[in-house]
């Protein structure tokens, strides 16, 4: 029966080129600029640590006066390094991490050749367990060099590849902001999106891309006074170039991650924070009621608004332009059954149910759904292709087509075209056949 | 000639067609509602991406200097000093100078609460500060509306990171407004912290370092500062017309052969102040480009719409349109007869839509940065959907209205 409503269908569909093309049209239109904002969109909002998120946190201390918050009832970003080190030396997380983002200048061995500047992250050591840095070669520092400040350094393949050539570079030695370190690892494909290790506000193309290529031991870092190559902000009165006052200072610029055991161990660790914040007022450096928070991994994202608000305004409004595809279709359909009355009079009068009216009709509804489908499928790899003229070159080189993303618009546009197809096929079935015959 | 149009007939027809017409109206009013809120995007974003920046952008080069090795405040400033008199010694440059950013598209900017008075609760306004020397406003192009520029001896060495508490401060016109509404500006004294700085100048116009600020984007403050920073510095040259290609060609040689101990990277460490503008301004662009195309296809999907159901009417109605040929009606009678039932139709379309426009704006508001919908959009997205209406209408109703009367008198 399927077979005859099939061939029913093409003839239909032949009768009348023009209407159904111009409905295939719209529906690959609609399916291809949802599919590609949705492949945007999809692009930027992933887990960056999938089945991990959830037990990852971001500490937060208020050391700022409330007249002085950027926003009101909001806590500044990243921490002092008073707090970030009094956090690590505490160790009640699992796993705890400080980090500030460097940049520097890298003198390669080789004085034929040109100095670059390399950027980076100061990080302690238990940041690769945590963020499942994997290694090609070598491996992190030893939580004891992270301790004594030794001069391992951690780099990434692209830059030993740069540096060294293929030959395993472990133990090999580099000159980095005019201080010498020896290469412990080499890391991996390792790069989520966005670097949500960065801390501040993540909204920005410059958080995505390629991955870091150098990892110092933080306490290192601080010792040779590497500053850090992100936002520093100071509170009124503190600002200052002398790097151990600085060190002394309620100045916000190193963010901290931990890891816990479970999602649950939170409140735990917010109890302890909230402890180490209230006798810090009790000590006297804030005389205000602390301001603490414990984000996780996704709470986290949404407050760096690491979303880009643009991927999910198009997003929004591309559904809208289907929408209004999809309920032109209806009207398309309509027009296009309803002229068929006749048809649909005979082949009731002759004993047709109005069940097979249905799936004569669906079956027709959903050959135009598979027909724009197919086209949606190219115009959205095409779209997926050139979306390099729309966003960002960062952001347009993570998103890509992939079989989910083709399959989900077949899926859709069939799915889509049969719903618009219900209310025509529905009035398609309420023809009387004595009447339609009489006016024959 | 009859000019009494056909309008009660219509509605009736209309009433007919109830659900095919519910269709088309619904969905003019959604083209109308996401087409009007699309178009403030747009002009949201174009609106900021083409601020004037106050510069002589065309002719401006930014290359980044970073020193290999340590050095110290005052050397790292002398330094400085002989890299910039290498630079305006270079032939077909102009002037240069140095900062830790540039203006628009900055990669920092330093955000200053100006006060009035030292111990005043509340800032006066918020502006955003260039640590600049006497040579910025030939650099720049800039204009000096009153007062004077800064002499060579104001120029201070400041290390990164400590407060900049100039003796003396230039700023831009619209600042000087905000602060001293009624009065000149110069000579006066304001606070940028605890220190009191002279306003020495006035500009005409200078946008600030950073991107993202809508409500002080033109209150520049300029201080007579060499900050030392550890990530380098931008020395900005400006190039007499035509010519700067071939300054920045060859300004990091000639820097290198003053010192060979510096960086500056063979990857993005040399630019043309209009490419990192461009690209500084990428997203917006892209968002303007993206949210155009939407109404574009829209806008055709819904002429498509149109064309396709009143070609399905036409095409229904072809005894009757015989039939009223034959009764006396004029070619003309009918097209108009298909004019005005689209006119019509997008009118209702138009009404619902206007109400729509309004509601989605509300939600945009709630989700997204945005300011409310100038309501000036909705007569001109319902004008550009009466028009694309009447164009869609036309093959059709010009085939209705070619029918012959004698159609009437034949069986189908």
């Amino acid at each position: 029966m399927l077979y005859y409503y099939l061939a029913l269908g093409l003839r239909s569909l032949r009768r009348n080129p023009a209407l159904n093309i111009l409905m295939i049209l719209l529906i690959a239109v609609g399916m291809a600029s949802s599919m590609v904002t949705f492949a945007a969109l999809r692009a930027v909002s992933g887990d960056p640590m999938p089945g991990k998120s959830a037990r990852l946190f971001v500490p937060q201390l208020d050391n700022r006066a409330p007249a002085d918050r950027a926003t009101e009832g909001e806590s500044p970003g990243p921490l002092s390094y008073i707090d970030a080190v009094a956090l690590l030396d505490a160790q009640r997380a699992y796993r705890q991490a400080a980090m500030y983002p460097v940049s520097l200048p890298l003198v390669p061995g080789d004085a034929t050749r040109a100095p670059f500047t390399v950027t980076g992250y100061a990080v302690s050591a238990d940041f690769f367990p945590m963020f499942d840095v994997p290694f090609d070669h070598g491996g992190s520092w030893s939580t004891l060099d992270d301790q004594r400040g030794g001069s391992a350094v951690v780099i990434s393949r692209k830059l030993s590849q740069r540096l060294f050539g293929s030959v395993n570079s472990i133990g090999l030695s580099l000159q980095l902001g005019g201080h010498g370190y020896r290469v412990a690892g080499v890391t991996g494909d390792w790069n989520p999106q966005p670097h949500f290790y960065a801390g501040g506000d993540i909204n920005d193309a410059s958080y995505r891309g390629d991955p870091p290529d150098v990892y110092l031991p933080f306490r290192r870092a601080i010792d040779l006074q590497v500053a850090t190559a992100g936002d520093d902000d100071c509170a009124p009165g503190y600002n200052s170039s002398d790097w151990n006052v600085r060190l002394r200072s309620e100045c916000d610029w190193i963010t901290m991650w931990v890891e816990l055991h479970s999602a649950a161990q939170g409140s735990t660790y917010r109890r302890f924070l909230e402890g180490y914040a209230a006798e810090q007022q009790r000590d006297g450096r804030w005389p205000w009621p602390p301001d603490v928070r414990l984000r996780d991994m996704t709470e986290w994202l949404v407050h760096v608004r690491a979303v880009p608000e643009e991927a999910r305004l198009s997003f929004a409004l591309a559904v809208g332009l289907q929408v209004v595809c999809l309920v032109n279709v209806v009207g398309l359909l309509l027009a296009k059954f309803m002229r068929r009355r006749g048809e649909i009079g005979v082949r009731r009068a002759l004993g047709a149910s109005r069940q097979a009216i249905y799936a004569q009709f669906l079956t027709e509804g959903a050959m135009i759904g598979l027909a724009g489908g197919a086209l949606g499928v190219l115009a959205t790899a095409a779209g997926v292709f050139e979306i390099g003229g729309v966003f960002q070159p960062k952001i347009a080189r993570l998103v890509h087509v992939d079989a989910s993303l083709l399959g989900l618009t077949m899926l859709v546009s069939v799915a889509a075209t049969l719903l618009a197809a219900l209310y025509p096929t529905w009035r398609a079935a309420q023809v009387q056949p004595a009447w339609q015959l009489k006016s024959q | 000639m009859r000019m009494t149009l056909p309008i009660r007939p219509i509605l009736a027809a209309l009433r007919h067609h109830r659900s095919a017409t519910t269709l088309i109206v619904l969905q003019i009013a959604l083209t109308l509602a996401i087409v009007c809120n699309a178009l403030f995007i747009v002009q949201q974003r174009v609106a900021h991406l083409s601020r004037p920046t106050g510069i002589d952008e065309a002719n401006i080069g930014v290359i980044h200097n970073e020193w290999l090795g340590e050095h110290g405040t005052v050397e790292t400033g002398a330094l400085i000093a002989s890299d910039l008199a290498v630079l305006r010694k270079l032939p077909g440059v102009v002037d240069a100078y140095a900062d830790n950013t540039y203006p628009a598209v900055g990669p920092w900017a330093e955000l200053l609460s100006i006060n009035l008075k030292p111990d005043q609760h509340g800032h006066t306004s918020y502006a955003e500060l260039y640590t600049v020397d006497d040579h910025a406003l030939t650099t720049l192009g800039l204009k000096l509306v009153e007062g004077r520029n800064f002499h060579a001896n104001e120029v201070l060495d400041v290390a990164g990171y400590d407060s900049v508490a100039p003796a003396s401060v230039i700023i831009t016109q619209e600042l000087a407004e905000k602060l001293f509404p009624h009065a000149s500006a110069v000579g006066k004294v304001v606070y940028l912290g605890s220190a009191p700085s002279t306003i020495v100048g006035v500009i005409r116009h200078l946008q600030v370092p950073a991107t993202g600020t809508n409500t002080f984007a033109f209150r520049s403050v300029l201080a007579p500062v060499r900050l030392i920073m550890p990530s380098g510095s931008f020395y900005m040259l400006r190039a007499r017309p035509g010519q700067l290609g071939a300054v920045l060609q060859a300004a990091p040689a000639a820097l290198r052969a003053a010192n060979p101990a510096r960086l500056i990277d063979a990857d993005g460490g040399v630019r043309r102040y209009s490419d990192l503008r461009f690209e500084g301004y990428a997203r917006d662009r892209g968002v303007a480009i993206l949210m155009s195309m939407i109404c574009v296809v829209l806008l055709l999907a819904t002429a498509g719409g149109m064309v396709g159901l009143s070609s399905f009417w036409v095409s229904q109605r072809r005894r009757q349109i015989g039939i009223r040929r034959a009764l006396g009606a004029t070619r003309g009678d009918i097209l108009r007869y298909f004019q005005t039932e689209n006119f019509l139709i997008v009118s209702f379309g138009i009404a619902l839509g206007m109400a729509l426009a309004i509601a989605l704006n509300l939600q945009l508001m709630r989700h997204y940065e945005l300011p409310r919908l100038s309501l000036y959009y909705l007569p001109i997205g319902a004008l550009a959907l009466w028009i694309i209406g009447q164009i869609a209408t036309l093959g059709p109703a010009l085939r209705a209205a070619a029918v012959p009367p004698v159609v009437a008198t034949r069986s189908v």
